[in-house]
């Protein structure tokens, strides 16, 4: 009898090769032949280019090409992801080209590009390339960019404004607002940051003059839907005639989704090189410079309700910075993936979101891990602390009474989810919200607080905790809502799976997910050993190239676990009746009478009468005795369209210690526990909350991107950007509820993103605590020594 | 004008003409195809590229590969032996410190410095010996926990190793 492997920590079958220095990324590839690529980036925010002499550059040694925007002839790059959901709504929409053109909108974008037999022949002749700029008024803060006067980026976008949302019953909200007891009002920054994935981008084109077709590897969530944005929407070639790969990806968070301008720069050069492969890496900072930011809200918050805690209102006005050009879903993340979110795991009847898109001279800005949702948290779960502060309630007894309570569910929420016309609605599938936070405050010794905090001030210290209780949405989405709602790629979002069983009862999966780090490789087999009661020793599952992959829309919204495995589950439900048909006609017996039991195919009522696996495998490849009307061969593919989101929950409960003398925050202790529901692999569960959360952390305590008036990005480099070290850390205490999602058979939800939402929110509302004794309400992030201390400060000399 | 050096790596004497300016890492990965060893920064702070250059931990590229002419360098792809894995590539196997892996060979690399001086760290002290290495998957978690995890393994089989 095979063991079940399915919710078991089963070690990682792609390890082997990444401990011993036998991944491969793609720097790591080389083709014969192959040429190298080097962008030159704009030194100015904003300015118009007057000319570009690449004369010297083209006459360097070992130069083989110098492009600049107007010799590639391509559309911009695609937006797919328009603000949508309302009727007659406007987006002023601008795309970057492959090489901008006439004008240049932040630091960094690409202006030229240098084709050369070394990387090193490509960046000197970078140097020799003249550029004349014609520099302009640069504006980098998205409220600001929005006020009379400010320097205009674009002339079909007034006021830089790029489109102007809302969601929820406006009328509504403003009478509940105006009707309540208590409103607390709040000016919130949700700062810009740098993802920073340790591998940076990159790719490699390679154009075949033989038979007129294109092949690019590259550093992609997406390689499919980058096969049809590149082939249709940008450079007009048939859509067959190119193939995407993504081999292994170092890390992504969102990054890696879109389709960006070098991918049409390789592939156009490889083909006016007459088919030399033409490869370019990212340096880091160019990964700062020219690969999305994320978050980078401004907003401005309402909250209403009573003084005995029933909230009865939330109202929002958020500036949302987009940057120079749009990315390709830039305008979806703080639309559809925030706003509609807002309220959380709260049943508050009113909501009304105004949500402004703005164009400033900085990166464009677009899905990093949680994208949206860790933003709608922060939001709402400060909100909560804010609201619990001003009528004298403990945070997590507000929360309590707020909760949506279990036997409401599927919940319909007030900000829009449900809204959609055409009858397609999404809903909050689960949830129980209170055993998740009670266990956390138990872990985390929440009772004894206050004894904790007079104990810290002994020492120079200022203890503060604080509490985010979270949800996600994960597998965004059910096809016909993202069509009903004309909120999404503009295109579907079913996931598909393949199976083949070789002739030796060998299992060959092919996946159209695409992992950037997850273990997709163990985790779908797995799944489908469980389904077909096979070794997961005998399943190799692929993925990566469109050639060879079925169609499917990659990996991110934290999708793959819900979606990717219910397609696979499907196809394993295909091959299991074809080969039960199979059986049958073997053992002389009716289909109905063959009962499968793992990989034993038998008769009822006569146990010695069965088939295994492999065995109908080896008959049904070699086709010798097929009944009629039978395909040989067991080769199967699903394709599934999920009916609704999945829908993860918990709490999260941060400990600091603020240093009275420096402002220091310490992160003494960390409670999560979380409710994803039934789990693949508890070991790679863990690993990817350990992971957000550590992101999440990093927002709240140090990271920002950080730009100067003039548009020069300031945290330009590893050197200057926060990126969180392990002794910053404490050890993180997990723990869980399992409330199985209804939605996929196998009651799996999605973990990727949900650390991410869940700890930034923790941590700034532990130290917003901490800092209460000064007087202090509320504290941007990053919560920063020189931050805290000149709050502490400050606050110090108003007292005196 | 190239300048010709040799260097053994990994137990293997190779040979190489290079530009003054390439760098350690690169004359790893592209003159001699070792790409277990990463770039994931340009400023050395990432640690992806660390590799053993007469024992110690370096960043390979803060160094010049002419520099490293006459060296002895252990890359990742030098770390398991006939025998099988070295014990911290067990350990991360088997306690999930990697995810993406692209930090990974950098990782160990540092980790095996580091218990070749510390064969008993506290968690303290590897947080700091791999405060150079970052890692954006694991938040670190169990990174920590396989680098003790192999530190156990190492003293044990270093005991086993002089009781037999």
């Amino acid at each position: 009898m095979t063991t079940d492997m399915l919710g078991k920590s089963v070690k990682r079958v792609e390890d082997r090769r990444l401990i011993t220095g036998g991944g491969r990324y793609v720097d790591d590839i080389k083709l014969q032949s192959m040429a190298y690529c080097a962008i030159l980036r704009s030194p100015y925010a904003h300015a118009n280019i007057r000319s570009i002499d690449t004369s010297a550059a083209k006459a360097m040694p070992g130069v083989l090409d110098v492009m600049v925007g107007t010799d590639i002839p391509y559309n911009p790059l695609p937006l797919a992801w328009p603000a949508g959901g309302s009727a007659g709504l406007q987006n002023n929409v601008n795309t970057p080209r492959a090489l901008a053109t006439d004008s240049v909108k932040w630091t960094g974008e690409g202006v030229a590009a240098v084709i050369a037999e070394t990387p090193e022949q490509a960046f000197d002749a970078l140097e020799a390339i003249v550029v004349d700029y014609e520099p302009l008024p640069t504006v980098v803060d998205a409220e600001k960019a929005t006020q009379p006067g400010a320097p205009q980026l674009h002339e079909n976008a007034p006021n830089n404004i790029v489109f102007d949302w809302t969601v929820g019953d406006k009328a509504g909200t403003d009478a509940a607002v105006d009707a309540a007891e208590v409103v607390v009002r709040q000016r919130i920054v949700n700062q810009r940051l740098i993802p920073n994935p340790m591998e940076t981008r990159g790719d490699i084109g390679l154009y075949n003059p033989g038979t007129d077709e294109y092949t690019i590897w590259m550093s992609s969530q997406t390689p499919h839907i980058q096969r049809i944005l590149l082939a249709i929407f940008v450079m007009g070639i048939p859509e067959h005639k190119l193939r995407c790969i993504s081999p292994d990806v170092g890390g992504a968070f969102g990054t890696k989704i879109f389709c960006y301008a070098d991918y049409v720069v390789v592939l156009h050069a490889s083909k006016r090189l007459g088919g030399r492969a033409v490869k370019w890496i990212e340096s880091r900072r160019e990964n700062y410079q020219s690969t999305i930011h994320g978050r980078d809200h401004i907003t401005y918050l309402e909250i209403a309700g009573s003084k005995q805690g029933e909230i009865s209102a939330v109202r929002v006005k958020t500036y949302a910075n987009l940057g120079g050009r749009l990315s390709t879903i830039g305008p979806g993340i703080p639309t559809t993936l925030y706003a509609r979110v807002l309220s959380g795991c709260y049943k508050i009847p009113n909501v009304f979101a105004e949500v402004i898109g703005v164009y400033t001279n900085t990166v464009f800005v677009d899905a990093y891990r949680g994208a949206g949702r860790p933003e709608a948290t922060y939001v709402i779960e400060r909100a909560m602390d804010l609201f619990a502060n001003e009528i004298g309630m403990d945070p997590a007894e507000l929360r309590r009474r707020n909760f949506i309570a279990p036997d409401k569910f599927p919940y319909e929420n007030p900000s829009g989810l449900g809204t959609a016309s055409g009858g397609a609605k999404i809903y909050i599938d689960s949830g129980n919200y209170e055993p998740a936070m009670d266990k956390a405050l138990a872990m985390a010794g929440y009772a004894g607080m206050d004894k904790a905090k007079a104990e810290a001030r002994r020492r120079g210290k200022y203890l503060g905790v604080g509490l985010s209780t979270y949800i996600e949405v994960c597998g965004v989405a059910p096809s016909k809502w993202i069509g009903a709602v004309g909120e999404g790629w503009g295109a579907a979002m079913w996931e598909s799976a393949n199976i083949k069983v070789h002739l030796t009862g060998k299992v060959v999966v092919t996946m159209g997910t695409q992992p950037q780090g997850q273990g997709h490789e163990t985790t779908y087999a797995q799944v489908i050993g469980h389904e077909l009661g096979i070794p997961m020793e005998d399943i190799v599952v692929q993925h990566s190239d469109t050639q060879g992959t079925p169609m499917g829309y990659g990996s991110y919204g934290s999708r793959t676990s819900s979606v990717g495995s219910t397609a696979a589950i499907r196809a394993a439900a295909k091959i299991r009746e074809k080969a039960r048909r199979y059986a049958a006609h073997m053992l002389e017996a009716s289909v109905e009478d063959i009962e499968v039991d793992g990989a034993e195919y038998r008769v009822k009522g006569s146990p010695d009468k069965k088939k295994t696996f492999q065995e109908i495998a080896f008959a049904l490849d070699l086709a010798f005795d097929a009944p009629e009307g039978m395909e040989p061969y067991l080769d199967e593919t699903a394709y599934y369209d999920t009916p609704n989101c999945t829908w993860p929950f918990g709490t999260h409960v941060a400990i600091v210690e603020v240093d009275e003398a420096t402002g220091h925050v310490d992160l003494v202790k960390y409670v999560a526990v979380d409710d994803v529901g039934n789990k693949i692999n508890p070991m790679i569960v863990d690993g990817q909350l350990h992971g957000g959360i550590a992101q999440g952390v990093g927002q709240a305590l140090w990271e920002g991107a950080v730009y100067g008036d003039d548009g020069q990005l300031l945290s330009g480099s590893m050197l200057d950007y926060a990126m969180p070290r392990a002794a910053w850390f404490p050890h993180l205490e997990l723990d869980e509820t399992v409330t199985p999602s209804p939605v996929n058979p196998i009651g799996v939800k999605g973990v990727g993103e949900a650390g991410a939402i869940a700890s930034t929110a923790a941590v700034a509302n532990a130290v917003n605590d901490a800092l209460k004794p000064f007087g202090i309400r509320h504290l941007d992030m990053p919560l920063t020594s020189q931050a805290v201390w000149k709050a502490m400060q400050s606050s110090k000399g108003a007292q005196a | 004008m190239a300048a010709h050096l040799s260097v053994t790596v990994n137990g293997t004497v190779r040979e190489a003409d290079v530009e003054p300016r390439r760098l350690l890492v690169q004359l790893i990965r592209e003159d001699f195809d070792l790409t277990g060893t990463h770039v994931g920064c340009d400023t050395s702070q990432c640690g992806a590229c660390t590799v053993h250059v007469d024992g110690k931990a370096v960043k390979s590229c803060t160094m010049l590969a002419v520099q490293a002419d006459g060296s002895d360098v252990t890359t990742i792809e030098g770390m398991a032996s006939a025998e099988g894995l070295h014990p911290l590539q067990t350990a991360f196997w088997e306690h999930h410190g990697l995810q993406c892996g692209f930090c990974t060979p950098g990782m160990i690399m540092t980790a095996a410095a580091l218990l070749a001086s510390n064969p008993d760290p506290t968690d303290d002290e590897i947080r700091h010996a791999i405060a150079g290495n970052f890692c954006r998957c694991t938040g670190y978690q169990n990174i920590v926990i396989a680098i003790r995890a192999a530190a156990a393994a190492m003293r044990a089989g270093s005991t086993a190793g002089a009781a037999s």
